[in-house]
């Protein structure tokens, strides 16, 4: 029997859909929210917005991550900015235009409806924001500054420096951290979810490893959310935080969740090229560097003299030339396949390696270096930490990396799984951005659902439904329990002869290589019969060391990799399904004669959900029909 | 590179710990200090050595995770830079590197070079935050910001919690970590109605925990990766003296940490 | 929680009562230092000024009295200095019980590092000099009353003339670091005036320490008889 998807989108016209929803939406009594308990698993945007905001509602809350503390979440990375439709600049932005840009940018693979709530929301955001206290940047006037973001014709990105993820989760954190102070929020620090917990088909709790003492332990609670990021880190090489995981969600798919679009991951085009076989991770310089530096390479191969040296009658600023109205400004899909192509061509301004120029002599001469170190000071500092060469004087070296996944857990217009009771949040879910998102959106959505999405809808799960009183000594809680343990002492026990990171390298490199940028069928398909075969000498091969009743960093490593392991197939089965391309997913078979990617709308109009049958079974794929009503179905062109 | 390490092992909070010696070989200059950590600790698995613990995440100096003392100077011998953004270009071939983790009573040792920030957590609960509840939220350009505010606040705001203010100074003091959170929120119209009570809060926190007090060393911001500056403690004191002196407020009720 | 609970219970509230002790004690030597100079004009008049010190606020106070109110003002103002530094310093110690194989200063200055055990001989040498030209046991020449054969005879003895002169030292660092590290615990700093706030400590540290050095230095060198 196939499951048929229910994305509960309320009826009515679209602007009128949340506002409706709303108040249809069942309330709590606040009387008895202190009655309910709510596992946050999660502390970055999406976590700490939503585990604040269900506090100030009275739920009784338990928030967990596996860094020292909820302030280092992943998302204080984030560096550009984050978008709302707030048109402060009066160049014509609009919530519409927001929806609009989103939907198409997302190559027409995302939920009409979530979008448009999304851009309503978006305004709210920043109004939060402001009131906790982040220091927006600001124009002379005191009023809040914008600046144009990656694909946007619009300003309509609001920052903080080049530190924006970092001040919107301070934000956030500082108000969960108010909570904890009151009490209503358990924090806990250093604790890992290794499983999800599920009663009558609810979702019930959540098995943690205490990663300072290594104990296992149960926390039962009403509802789970899982606000636990993205996967990028399944290319070990990305620009995520070496902790990013994909264990949280991939357990949980696990347990009967399904696990929606996997192949939708987002290749940045602006990130420092590797160095080494010993490169630990890739740093991204904010796209928003598009805004004043241009993209090029030698027009004539292997050109071997400095950048300086070359005449611009010599220099091939490619994406000008093939996008002549969005130049460098095209969506990252676009110019990072466009870079490969040019170093698969040649043209790598990296000896041997892959990279290409972003300049900014012109936008120096144009706006003078003041102006450009104000705008991206932090960065160029970065830069030439990192490289030792200073980008005021010789252009940056920059090539695409791995930095963002679309897909996720799949969730109705609520943000709950089709496992009840489990909501997911922020990057760890499917939704909102299709094949590919566009600069800027992310934090955007994971606040829009942590603080004016979630805290509504999860009420509205635990009004409607009965759920009996249980706790950690319930059957199913030990069963889970005792399976994590095995699993833990099994990682243990191998004591092979070959570290957890070069298992975790190989795979990243085979990934990068078939189902990375771009996709074929053979590629695909060798993939498969690959990681399958690296996850047997994973299990019979691997040396984690140490114990488990500790403080065991290469344990934490192993479990994530193994997961990695099993997830990476579903993704390549992901792009092997999906024979198309469109967004981040390129499949070489499928694109226009002068290389753009090639949709098939009739075909594969839809979110693909994918059910876990079992290891060594063939997961099931059901298919959420995607219906453009108000974002027309079109090519994109950026010409 | 070839470099000789002195690296502290402690296999828990309360056994005593002890420096132990290794040889890093092959070590390139383009190497970040943890990518040459991880080359230790592979060759250590080759061994069936257990690797060097040691707090890290984004590796791109923002998260505040990485922290050792490399020759005496927290985050290493690069100003405003991370341990994790230390490049090893920054060492000759040879050299001999002593990495120990922050020692402060307030951060104990929790295994090898992982320390128990969680201090720095309890201080923000006590205190460090607006009290804005979700939605509650006016419009954003209601409240004009002049610039140099924004930018003052943005300066302070820009701690990344990493303690390495804690580790530098003389007296273990926190002083610039809550002086930065302090002047950030202080800077910014939004953060005036709680202005006062957020300070006592903190610091009677900040004392809790076992800090030391500031004397005015001014090591703290040398070892600052985010460079916050000493005047943020002066802003802090002038704070607390206010906090202290002025005339209690008829009828004041303070939302925040109970 | 009182207000002068809150002053006297947080840390900072105790760097608070040191610069404003501190404060005090500044005044105190400042004063002391310029009423020393009156050696260079002769007996009579150093005398005299000493003489007037004690008749000061006649006729309203009897012999001595204003003095001795002064006098236990500055006691208490000594007591609530040491008291807060020793306090302060208890705590910084016990901040750091496990201590670094080796930690590299690189912006603190001398006078910064030396507060600590500088206040210590500042102690000493204070004693001794209470001893020697306030009370006399300290000074086998002394003759009550007659506070400028007190001195010269004092400082006629090279040894003690040299004590001085370290003691003044120590004391020129302890108001250097002192005074500036007294701005900041009280919040007076502003980008404008910073760099000035060093330059005023030293100038000020500087004039008081060599004006009292002049006194036993002209002695040395028979400038004073
Ligand atoms: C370098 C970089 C720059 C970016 N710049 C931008 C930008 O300019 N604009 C923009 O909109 N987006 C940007 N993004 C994307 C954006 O930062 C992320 O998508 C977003 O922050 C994700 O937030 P999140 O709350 O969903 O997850 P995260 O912030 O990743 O938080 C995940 C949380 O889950 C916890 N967790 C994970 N697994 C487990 C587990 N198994 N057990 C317990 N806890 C767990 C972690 O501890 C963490 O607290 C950027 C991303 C990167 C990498
Ligand atoms: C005439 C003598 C003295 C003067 C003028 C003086 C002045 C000062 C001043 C202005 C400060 C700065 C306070 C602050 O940091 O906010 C200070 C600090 C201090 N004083 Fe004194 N003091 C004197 C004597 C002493 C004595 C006798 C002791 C103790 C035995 C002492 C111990 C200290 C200590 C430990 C500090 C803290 C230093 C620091 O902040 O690093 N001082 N003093
Ligand atoms: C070379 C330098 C100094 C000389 C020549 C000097 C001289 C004197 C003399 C003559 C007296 C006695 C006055 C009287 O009894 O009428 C005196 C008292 C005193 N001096 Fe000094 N002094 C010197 C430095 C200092 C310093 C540096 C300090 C403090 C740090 C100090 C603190 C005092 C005190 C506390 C008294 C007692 C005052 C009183 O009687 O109430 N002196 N000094
Ligand atoms: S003030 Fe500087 S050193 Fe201290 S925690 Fe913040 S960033 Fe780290
Ligand atoms: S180093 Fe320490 S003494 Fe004060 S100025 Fe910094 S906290
Ligand atoms: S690892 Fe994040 S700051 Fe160093």
């Amino acid at each position: 029997m196939t499951v048929e998807l229910r994305a509960k989108v309320p009826d009515g016209p679209i602007e009128q859909k949340w506002e409706r929803h709303r108040f249809e939406l069942k309330l709590v009594n606040p009387a008895n929210k202190r009655k309910y308990d709510v596992i946050v698993v999660g502390s970055g945007l999406a976590g700490a917005s939503a585990a604040a905001s269900l506090a100030e509602l009275g739920y009784r809350v338990s928030c967990f991550c596996f860094q020292d503390s909820p302030r280092r979440a992943h998302s204080i990375a984030a560096q550009g900015g984050i978008n709302a439709a707030k048109n402060y600049q009066n160049d014509g932005d609009s919530v519409w235009r927001l929806f609009y840009d989103t939907v198409k940018g997302g190559d027409f693979r995302s939920r009409e409806a979530n979008v448009y709530r999304l851009a309503q929301i978006s305004v709210d955001i920043i109004d939060q924001c402001v009131a906790q206290g982040v220091p927006f940047a600001r124009e002379y006037g005191g009023l809040l500054a914008n600046r144009s973001f990656g694909g946007a014709q619009v300003s309509r990105t609001f920052y903080a420096r080049g530190q924006t993820g970092q001040q919107l989760l301070l934000g956030a954190y500082q108000a969960l951290s108010r909570q904890i102070g009151l009490g209503n929020v358990r924090m806990y620090p250093r604790t890992e979810m290794l499983d999800l917990v599920v009663v009558d088909g609810k979702a019930r709790g959540i098995v943690v490893r205490d990663l300072v003492s290594g104990q296992i332990r149960s926390h039962p609670a009403h509802a789970v959310v899982l606000a636990t990021g993205g996967y990028a880190n399944v290319y070990y090489l990305s620009t995520n935080a070496k902790g990013c995981n994909v264990t949280a969600t991939w357990r949980a798919a696990r347990r009967g969740a399904f696990f929606a679009n996997p192949c939708f991951t987002q290749i940045h085009p602006t990130c420092i090229p590797a160095h080494g076989v010993h490169q630990s991770k890739l740093t991204l310089m904010s796209e928003s560097l598009r805004n004043d530096g241009r993209i090029w390479v030698p027009k004539q191969q292997g050109d071997a003299r400095r950048p300086g040296d070359i005449p611009v009658g010599e220099r091939d600023y490619y994406l000008e030339r093939m996008y002549p109205s969005f130049g460098n400004l095209v969506p990252r899909d676009v110019a990072s396949r466009r870079a490969k192509e040019m170093c698969d061509a040649g043209h790598s301004v990296v000896p041997g390696g892959h990279g290409v120029y972003l300049d900014f002599r012109d936008a120096i001469q144009r706006l003078g270096q003041p102006l450009i170190a104000e705008r991206y000071g932090n960065l160029f500092e970065m830069y030439e930490r990192i490289t030792g060469e200073n980008p005021y004087e010789v252009p940056m070296r920059i090539y695409p990396a791995p930095h963002y996944t679309m897909g996720g857990l799949w969730v109705d217009y609520n943000l709950m799984s089709n496992l009840e009771g489990l909501h997911v949040i922020g990057e760890a879910n499917f939704s909102d951005h299709g094949a590919n998102r566009l600069g800027a959106s992310a934090l955007m959505q994971g606040l829009a659902d942590g603080y004016f999405i979630l805290p509504y809808t999860i009420g509205d799960y635990l009004a409607r439904t009965a759920l009996p009183p249980l706790d950690e000594g319930h059957a199913a809680f030990q069963q889970v329990e005792a399976e994590v343990r095995e699993r833990t002492n099994r990682l243990l026990g191998v004591q092979g002869a070959t570290s957890v990171d070069a298992f975790h390298r190989d795979l990243g490199r085979l990934l990068w290589d078939r189902c990375g940028m771009s996709r074929r069928r053979e590629g695909l398909e060798q993939a498969i019969g690959a990681i399958q075969e690296l996850r047997e000498r994973f299990w019979t091969d691997v040396f984690v060391g140490g114990r488990g009743e500790d403080l065991n960093q290469a344990l934490e490593r192993a479990g994530r990799v193994a997961d990695f392991m099993e997830f990476a197939e579903l993704m390549c089965e992901d792009a092997l399904q999906r024979e198309e391309s469109c967004g981040g997913h390129f499949r070489e078979e499928y694109q226009t004669p002068d290389g753009e990617a090639k949709r098939d709308d009739s075909r594969f109009s839809y979110a693909a959900a994918w059910e876990w049958k079992g290891a060594g079974a063939a997961p099931r794929l059901h298919k959420e029909p995607l219906a453009f009503e108000h974002v027309h179905l079109a090519q994109r062109s950026y010409k | 590179m070839r470099l000789v390490l002195h690296v502290w092992r402690q296999a828990g909070p309360e056994v005593p710990g002890k420096f132990v010696r290794y040889e890093a070989t092959d070590v390139s200059p383009d190497m970040s200090f943890l990518e040459m950590l991880d080359v230790l600790n592979e060759t250590l698995v080759a061994r069936k050595e257990e690797p060097v613990a040691f707090d890290h995440d984004c590796r791109e100096g923002i998260c505040g995770s990485c922290g050792l003392v490399i020759n005496g100077r927290p985050h290493g011998p690069q100003r405003a830079t991370t341990a994790c953004q230390l490049h090893m270009r920054h060492f000759t071939d040879g050299a001999e590197i002593w990495i120990e983790p922050w020692r402060a009573r307030a951060f104990p040792v929790l295994k090898d070079l992982v320390v128990d920030r969680g201090a720095f957590d309890r201080i923000i609960q006590a205190g460090g935050f607006i009290t804005a509840r979700t939605g509650s939220a006016p419009e954003a350009n209601a409240v004009p910001v002049p610039k140099r505010d924004a930018d003052r606040a943005m300066d302070a705001a820009a701690c990344i919690g990493c303690g390495a203010c804690v580790a530098a100074c003389p007296n273990a003091s926190a002083m610039l970590f809550v002086a930065a959170k302090v002047s950030h929120l202080g800077s910014l119209p939004q953060g005036q109605p709680e202005r006062y009570e957020r300070v006592v809060r903190m610091v009677a926190t900040m004392d809790e925990a076992g800090f030391g007090a500031c004397t005015n060393h001014g090591e703290c911001m040398a070892a600052c990766p985010k460079e916050i500056s000493v005047d943020c403690i002066a802003q802090l004191n002038r704070d607390v003296l206010h906090a202290t002196l002025r005339p209690p407020r008829e009828g004041q009720h303070w939302s925040g940490a109970a | 929680m009182s207000r002068v609970d809150a002053l006297t219970q947080s840390l900072i509230g105790k760097k608070v009562v040191m610069a404003g002790s501190g404060l005090v004690l500044l005044g105190f030597v400042l004063g002391h230092m310029v009423g020393n100079l009156k050696v260079f004009l002769g007996p009579e008049h150093f005398n005299a000024y000493a003489e007037a010190l004690r008749t000061l606020g006649a006729p309203f106070f009897g012999r001595g009295q204003l003095l001795w109110i002064v006098r236990i003002f500055l006691i208490v103002a000594v007591g609530a200095h040491i008291w807060a530094a020793w306090v302060v310093t208890r705590a910084s110690w016990a901040a750091r019980p496990a201590g670094y194989h080796a930690l590299r200063l690189v912006e603190t200055t001398y006078a910064a590092r030396t507060m600590r055990w500088g206040a210590v001989i500042i102690l000493a040498f204070v004693t001794f000099h209470l001893l020697d030209l306030t009370f006399g046991p300290a000074n086998p020449a002394f003759i009550p009353g007659d506070a400028y054969h007190n001195v010269v005879a004092t400082f006629q003895r090279a040894p003690v003339a040299m004590g001085y002169l370290v003691a003044m030292g120590t004391l020129c660092l302890h108001m250097y670091h002192g005074i500036y590290s007294g701005f900041q615990t009280l919040g007076l700093n502003h980008p404008k005036y910073n760099a000035a706030r060093r330059g005023f400590a030293l100038v000020f540290s500087l004039v008081v320490a060599l004006g009292f050095a002049a006194v036993p230095l002209a002695v040395l060198t028979r400038a004073v008889r």
